[in-house]
C-alpha cells in the first residue's frame, strides 16, 4: 500500500526546502520535509479548537487535558507510560492554544515503531486516572497562584480583557484556581471525544522517514480518531479601541503591553502588514527599538508581533521600563506608530531599503524541528509554512515600500481607530529568570 | 559528536568549523576566553556592558550598523556574557558569512566608543536588570545565594554587576577591559553549517589572519577557601505565593577539582531530577503529594568549580519545611545506597539521544564546542563525551554524590511569601 504523494513546485529559490504533501492510504493528510541526514523524526500536529472553547466555569480544561494525554494510555498506567517513553527516549507533548490544540512528538528513527504506537495511545484511550488527574490538578493551581502576582501576566490578561472584553478570546487559557477545580474526568472525556477528531487536523513531520512510510504511520497515529467531533464555532468579534488601563503594583519596573486591531491570515494585505510590523517593531534595528532603546536606553526590549486569530487580527507588543519613565516611553511609542502611518518619503525610504529576511529565516529557517518550545507563533511554523508557501512568493512581492505606509492607515481606519494612537496598553510591571544575560 | 575540522591562525586564533549541509545556512559564532569573573574588583558588569557596546560601531560600520546590516542580509544575531566567557553569534545565509566574518574581525580590533555612545546603554543595561532580576523574588534570591555561596572567588558577583558598580561604568572602562582581553589568541572562531574547513580557512585567514596577536592576562581568580559551614538565605516577599527551596553544594566542574566526579554527576543529575521518572519527581511530587515541581542540576561547565543543585516548589499553601526535608532525605539515601542499575541505564540512554538530538539543527554545535573549550576542555573532550557517558558505572554515581553532598559544604535557598504589611 503506498502512499500518494504529491511535492509542492513552491515559488522559491533553487534550494529551498521541498515540502512533499502526504496523503495516507486511510486519507490522512501531513506535510512532509524528509531529511535522511540523521535518525531523527519530529512530529507536530495541530487539532482544531483550544481554549477558547472551554465551557463556561470550565475554562482551562484543555490546558488539563494536554497536561494528562501522556499520563497514562490503553493499558499503560501514567509510570507505565512515561517509562515506555524514557525506554525509547522519545518526547511526547501537548499544549493548548486559543484556537487550537497542539502536539508534538520527537524520536529517533530507529524507535519510531513504539513512538508512534505511544501517540496513537496517547490520543485514542487516555485514561485519566484519579492519581495524575489530581497531581496535575494540583500542580495547575500551585502555578496559577505562584504567577498571580506577575506582572506580565496581569498586564497581558487586563490588556486581552480590553481588547476582547467577554470574547473567549480574552480567557486565560490555564484558567482559574476554581474553574480548574470544577473540571471532571468526564469533561476530560468529552474533551477527547468532541475535539480530538481526524477533522481539521494538520500534521507536519521533518526528519529520516520516507512519504510512504509516513503515511501508515499517520493511518496508525490517527487512524483511530473519530472523522468529526462537535462543531465549535467561536462568534465574532471586533476588536475595543482606546483604552489605558494601569494597574498598580509595588515593583521596581513596569510592564506595558501595547497594540491595536490587526490583520487576519486571510487579509490579501496580511503580508504586507507583517512587514510593516518588522519594519516598525523586529529586531534591534526596529524603529522602536532604535528611538526607544537604542538612542534613550529606555528600555531593554520593545516589540510587537502579529496575532492573527481566526475571528480578529491583533498586532500586540511589550516593554518594560523604570517607572518614572513610562510616560516617555508611551510618547516615542505613540510617535513612532504614527510616523509610520504618515509614511512620507522617509518612511517609505525605509520600507523599501529594509528588505524581509530572506529565505534562510523566513522559509528556511533551519532550527532543531522540535525539543525546544518554541512560542505560539512558531510552534506550527511547519504546517502553516506548507499552507502558505504557494502563496507567499505573490504576497510578500507586494508588500512594497508604497504598500507599507497605506496599510498601517487601513489598519487603523479600519478599525475606526484614531491615527498614531496605540489602541489600548495595561502597565505593569515584569520579571523573567535567566541567569545569563544577553544583549 | 560533531567531528569538526580544526586549525589555529598564526595570530593565535582557534577556528573550529562544522559541516553541516542540511540547509543553505551557517552560524558565525565568535568566543572570547573572558567573562564576568575576569573583571577588576569594583568594576561588576564591565564583561557584559562591553558586550552591549561591541554593537556602538567602528570606523567602517558606524553604531547600530552591525545587526542593521545582518537583518538587511535575512540574518539574526545575538550576544551573551558568562562568568567565564562573552560569544557574539549570528546566523545568516551562508552566502553571507564572509560577510559577518568580515564585520566581527572589525569590531576585534576597531570598536571606537566614547561617553555620549555608552550613556544610553546604560540605561539599557539597567533596564535589563530590572527585567531580569528587580521585578522578580526568585532572581534576587539566585543571586544572594550566590553570593553567599562563594566568599572570594569572583563567582559570587553577578554577571550583569551590581546595581551600584552598573551606574558608574563607563566608556573608558569599557575600552581598558576591551583592549586588555579581546585578541585574536584570546578567542575561539567556530563556524556551523553550509561551509567546507578549507572556505573557513581561506576567509579567517583574510579577515582574522591580519590582526595583531596580543599580550592578553592570566585567568587568575581569586581562590575560594573550603566550605566550613553550611550557609542558609532565606528571602521573603509579599510577591511570592508559593515557597520554594533549593540546596546547592559546591562540586568539582569538567575543568576544576576532582574531575572524575564530572560525568558521574551529570548523570546522576537526570537520574534525580531529569522528568518525571526521576527520583525527585516521583518521591515529592507523586508519592507524598508535597511539592508542585522537582527539579537536580549539575552546573560543570565552569572554569574553576562547579555547583550541584536540588530544588522543588511547594503546592499552593504547601509546607516548605516538609519540601526541603524530603529533598535532604533523597540525597541522604543516594548518598547512602546510590542508584540502581536500572536508573543508570535509563539516563545514559537519555544522554547518548540528547547527543545524537544536538545534531539537529545549527545551534547545539557551536554552544557545546565554545562553552568547552572556554572553561578548560578541548575538542576531544567533546567528541569523547558519548564514550565517557558510557563508561560511568554505579559505583562511580555513589562516590560522587558521597563527594559532593557533604553537609558543611550546603547552601540552602529558601523563597516565602510574606503577608503584605
Amino acid at each position: 500500500m503506498g502512499a500518494a504523494v504529491l511535492a509542492l513546485a513552491l515559488a522559491l529559490p533553487a534550494a529551498a526546502t521541498e515540502i512533499q504533501r502526504v496523503r495516507s492510504p486511510g486519507g490522512i493528510e501531513g506535510w512532509l520535509v524528509e531529511d535522511r541526514s540523521i535518525p531523527v523524526i519530529s512530529v507536530r500536529f495541530a487539532f482544531r479548537g483550544g481554549g477558547a472553547l472551554d465551557p463556561d466555569g470550565k475554562q482551562g480544561l484543555a490546558n488539563m487535558a494536554a497536561a494528562l494525554l501522556d499520563e497514562g494510555a490503553g493499558d499503560l498506567d501514567s509510570r507505565a507510560f512515561q517509562e515506555a517513553l524514557d525506554d525509547i527516549v522519545a518526547s511526547l507533548g501537548f499544549d493548548a492554544g486559543v484556537e487550537r490544540f497542539h502536539g508534538s512528538l520527537r524520536t529517533l528513527s530507529e524507535h519510531r515503531a513504539s513512538a508512534f504506537a505511544l501517540l496513537a495511545k496517547a490520543l485514542a484511550a487516555p485514561r485519566f486516572d484519579a492519581e495524575p488527574v489530581e497531581r496535575i490538578r494540583r500542580q495547575i493551581v500551585a502555578g496559577l497562584e505562584s504567577g498571580k502576582d506577575n506582572p506580565r501576566r496581569l498586564a497581558g490578561r487586563a490588556w486581552y480583557r480590553l481588547v476582547f472584553g467577554d470574547h473567549p478570546y480574552a480567557r486565560p487559557l490555564a484558567g482559574t484556581p476554581q474553574s480548574v477545580a470544577a473540571v471532571t474526568v468526564e469533561d476530560l472525556r468529552r474533551f477527547v471525544r468532541e475535539r480530538l477528531v481526524r477533522e481539521g487536523l494538520v500534521v507536519g513531520v521533518a526528519g529520516d522517514i520516507s512519504p510512504a512510510e509516513l503515511g501508515l504511520r499517520l493511518d496508525e497515529a490517527f487512524g483511530a480518531l473519530p472523522a468529526s467531533g462537535a462543531p465549535g464555532a467561536l462568534p465574532g468579534v471586533v476588536p475595543k479601541g482606546g483604552a489605558l488601563k494601569v494597574i498598580q503594583k509595588q515593583v521596581p519596573q513596569s510592564v506595558v503591553v501595547f497594540g491595536q486591531a490587526g490583520l487576519r491570515r486571510d487579509d490579501p494585505d496580511f503580508y504586507a502588514a507583517y512587514v510593516m510590523n518588522h519594519i516598525l517593531a523586529v529586531g534591534r534595528s526596529s524603529r522602536l527599538n532604535r528611538e526607544i532603546r537604542e538612542k534613550r536606553g529606555l528600555v531593554y526590549s520593545v516589540s510587537s508581533h502579529l496575532a492573527p486569530f481566526e475571528k480578529a487580527g491583533l498586532i500586540v507588543g511589550g516593554l518594560a521600563t523604570a517607572n518614572a519613565r513610562v510616560g516617555t516611553a508611551l510618547g516615542l511609542l505613540r510617535a513612532e506608530r504614527g510616523r509610520g502611518e504618515r509614511g512620507g518619503a522617509r518612511g517609505r525610504q525605509a520600507v523599501s531599503q529594509r528588505r524581509l529576511p530572506s529565505p534562510p529565516r523566513f522559509d528556511r529557517e533551519h532550527r532543531p524541528h522540535a525539543g525546544r518550545a518554541p512560542g505560539e507563533p512558531a510552534r506550527h511554523r511547519l504546517c502553516r509554512q506548507a499552507l502558505v508557501a504557494d502563496r507567499r512568493g505573490d504576497r510578500r512581492r507586494r508588500a512594497t515600500g508604497r504598500a507599507a505606509p497605506a496599510l498601517a492607515r487601513q489598519a487603523h481606519h479600519r478599525r475606526r481607530g484614531q491615527p498614531g494612537r496605540p489602541r489600548c496598553r495595561a502597565v505593569t510591571p515584569r520579571p523573567r529568570r535567566d541567569p545569563t544575560p544577553r544583549t | 559528536m560533531f567531528d569538526p575540522g580544526t586549525f589555529t591562525l598564526d595570530n593565535g586564533l582557534q577556528v573550529v568549523v562544522v559541516e553541516n549541509a542540511r540547509a543553505p545556512i551557517v552560524v558565525h559564532a565568535l568566543w572570547y576566553r573572558v567573562g564576568a569573573a575576569d573583571e577588576p574588583p569594583g568594576k561588576s558588569g564591565i564583561a557584559h556592558f562591553l558586550e552591549h557596546l561591541m554593537f556602538k560601531g567602528t570606523p567602517s560600520v558606524p553604531s547600530g550598523a552591525f545587526s542593521r546590516i545582518v537583518a538587511e542580509n535575512g540574518g539574526s544575531d545575538n550576544a551573551f556574557t558568562s562568568q567565564d566567557y562573552t560569544a557574539y553569534v549570528q546566523r545568516v545565509a551562508s552566502d553571507k558569512l564572509e560577510l559577518v566574518m568580515r564585520m566581527e574581525a572589525d569590531r576585534m580590533v576597531n570598536l571606537r566608543l566614547t561617553e555620549e555612545k555608552a550613556t544610553p546603554e546604560r540605561g539599557v543595561v539597567r533596564e535589563e536588570r530590572r527585567t531580569r532580576t528587580g521585578n522578580s523574588p526568585g532572581a534576587q534570591l539566585y543571586e544572594r545565594r550566590r553570593a553567599v555561596t562563594y566568599l572570594r572567588h569572583p563567582y559570587r558577583i553577578p554577571v550583569i554587576g551590581w546595581k551600584s558598580e552598573i551606574d558608574g561604568l563607563t566608556a573608558r572602562d569599557a575600552l581598558a577591559f576591551y583592549r586588555a582581553r579581546y585578541a585574536p589568541n584570546n578567542a575561539i572562531l567556530i563556524v556551523a553549517g553550509d561551509t567546507t574547513v578549507d572556505e573557513v580557512r581561506r576567509l579567517a585567514r583574510k579577515h582574522y589572519g591580519p590582526l595583531p596577536r596580543r599580550k592578553v592576562p592570566e585567568r587568575t581568580r581569586a581562590g575560594e577557601p573550603d566550605q566550613l559551614a553550611a550557609k542558609r538565605v532565606t528571602l521573603k516577599s509579599p510577591r511570592v505565593h508559593v515557597p520554594s527551596v533549593s540546596i546547592t553544594w559546591r562540586a568539582p566542574s569538567f575543568a576544576a577539582g576532582e574531575t572524575r566526579h564530572a560525568y558521574p554527576l551529570l548523570l546522576l543529575a537526570d537520574m534525580l531530577g531529569g522528568g518525571s521518572t526521576s527520583r525527585l519527581h516521583r518521591r515529592l511530587v507523586i508519592e507524598e503529594k508535597s511539592a508542585s515541581g522537582a527539579a537536580a542540576g549539575y552546573l560543570g561547565t565552569a572554569l574553576d568549580m562547579g555547583e550541584f543543585t536540588v530544588s522543588a516548589s511547594a503546592l499552593a499553601g504547601g509546607d516548605i519545611d516538609r519540601v526541603e526535608a524530603l529533598l535532604l532525605d533523597e540525597i541522604a539515601r543516594v548518598a547512602q545506597h546510590g542508584v540502581t542499575e536500572a536508573e543508570l541505564r535509563r539516563s545514559k540512554r537519555a544522554m547518548l539521544a540528547a547527543a545524537i538530538y544536538a545534531r539537529d539543527g545549527l545551534g547545539a554545535a557551536p554552544r557545546v564546542i565554545g562553552r568547552a573549550l572556554t572553561t578548560g576542555r578541548t575538542i576531544a573532550d567533546v567528541e569523547a563525551w558519548p564514550e565517557r557517558i558510557a563508561a560511568v558505572d554505579a559505583a562511580a554515581v555513589r562516590d560522587a554524590a558521597r563527594a559532593v553532598f557533604v553537609e558543611r559544604r550546603s547552601v540552602t535557598a529558601v523563597l516565602l511569601p510574606e503577608p503584605a504589611g
